[in-house]
């Protein structure tokens, strides 16, 4: 069973997308600030890693941004995919995201529930 | 202050950009040309003065007199348009705060209300899906509104992003059909699309000309009445594509059409036959056409149908 971390601090979003990949068969860890996806992403030994990382910009304690590079920076979380789920629409955001490490950037107002579903399959069969 | 930051406040396109307002309505500008006009008039007076008045002294009070007179009303007129740019300004980021903001509980809403049509969690009976359904068509139209609302207020904040590419205009348009087609064919409204000749790419942000052709292509639609036909052409006349796109729908009363390009506006007869649209689409389209060095213009006739052209230079 895949692992999906998901970094996002609006609790209405964790339950409705957290239900429907639980129902996809995906196993869900919630974060709802940067400092506890951190944690969760990297977890202690014997921890179960995830397989993707869907990522919040905009959070408490440790922005999106922050959260991507020390993803990228440490050996243990580098390879995980991260998609960002954001409503932060700016180029420079995204070009931001990018450069960070971000396999994909999606803008939560652009897209429906299935279509960021069939983005998370295809990213986790690659 | 550090002499970059200095230097910035001297730079006038920049502090007038800021404001979003046209160069002769901007504060700096105008404290600038009034300025001129207080030295000119000034040398002016002084001159005249020395021709006519022997008195030194009286020609030195006429100069002072008449100096202090144009200073006052230079402070009244720039301190009224500095009101009115601040205004403008807070207005535009207010705009854009309150959008952004807006977009987070409406996406919530969205995959909520996704997620209950798909019957993941419970089953769900077709009266209250119709109820689901009108949740969903709503939330849509609140999107659809805060995006308009936060694209002009990027154009007007001159911050609106153009990541430019190669594209096929053609192409996008073709993929903008696909995907207006059910809604055409729901609305009974047949779409043809001529190309003439070859179509060369243009360098351009694919995602603002998006806007531009969804922009377009809906209102064609949505304004035809009952049953009726939007037409197509692209081609290239000479250092330029020209893309037209005609309707028979409702068209616009002559009195409106000056208005047309508007923020808000929307003619008395769009409004009879559709009562919901910010009048925001045309706007967006002409800033885009504008910022990509291309021209855009429009005829119509009330009950006839209208035609929206534009051009935009070939790479």
């Amino acid at each position: 069973m895949k692992t999906i971390l998901f970094i996002e601090d609006e609790s209405a979003l964790q339950k409705t997308l957290g239900e429907v990949l639980k129902q996809e068969g995906y196993e869900v860890l919630s974060a709802l600030d940067g400092e506890i996806g951190l944690k969760l992403a990297d977890p202690p030994a014997g921890g179960k890693k995830p397989d993707l990382i869907l990522l919040d910009l905009i959070l408490p304690k440790i922005n999106g941004f922050e959260i991507l590079k020390k993803l990228k920076d440490n050996e243990e979380t580098k390879e995980i995919p991260v998609i960002v789920l954001t409503n932060l629409e700016g180029v420079g955001d995204v070009d931001k995201a990018i450069e960070l490490g971000a396999k994909t950037y999606l803008v939560k107002a652009q897209y429906s529930l299935e279509e960021v579903l069939e983005k998370i399959r295809k990213t986790l069969s690659e | 202050m550090e002499s970059k930051e200095i230097l910035a406040q001297f730079n006038l396109s920049a502090q007038c950009k800021k404001y979003g307002l046209s160069l002769w309505q901007c504060p700096q500008f105008l404290f600038l040309i009034m300025g001129i006009i207080i030295i000119g008039s000034t040398l002016a007076a002084y001159a005249i003065g020395n021709q006519y008045v022997e008195d030194p002294l009286v020609v030195a009070l006429i100069v002072i007199f008449i100096t202090a007179i144009l200073f006052i009303i230079s402070t009244i007129i720039t301190r009224s348009f500095e009101r009115l740019a601040e205004a403008n300004r807070m207005k535009t980021e207010f705009i854009s705060v309150v959008s952004h903001q807006l977009h987070s509980p409406l996406t919530n809403l969205k995959w909520v209300t996704e997620f209950l049509i798909s019957g993941r969690i419970f089953p769900v009976s077709k009266k209250q899906l119709e109820y689901l359904e009108i949740l969903k068509e709503n939330n849509e139209r609140m999107e659809e509104l805060i995006s308009d609302l936060l694209v002009v207020s990027r154009i007007e904040q001159g911050k609106l992003p153009f990541k430019k590419k190669k594209i096929f205009l053609k192409e996008l348009i073709e993929d903008k059909i696909k995907k207006m087609r059910p809604f055409a064919e729901a609305s009974n409204v047949e779409i043809e699309f001529q190309t003439k000749g070859v179509i060369p790419q243009i360098f351009i942000d694919s995602f603002q000309i998006e806007l531009v052709i969804d922009n377009l292509l809906d209102n064609a639609i949505r304004y035809i009445k009952d049953k009726g036909k939007v037409e197509i052409k692209l081609e290239k006349n000479d250092k330029n594509l020209y893309f037209k796109i005609k309707d028979n729908g409702v068209g616009v009363p002559r009195g409106d059409q000056k208005y047309i390009f508007q923020k808000f506006f929307r003619s008395e007869n769009a409004m009879k036959h559709r009562t919901d649209g910010s009048g925001l689409g045309l706007y967006i389209v002409k800033s885009i056409i504008e910022k990509s060095k291309g021209k855009i213009g429009f005829k119509s006739e009330e009950n006839k149908g209208s035609t929206f052209w534009f051009t935009l230079p070939i790479i």
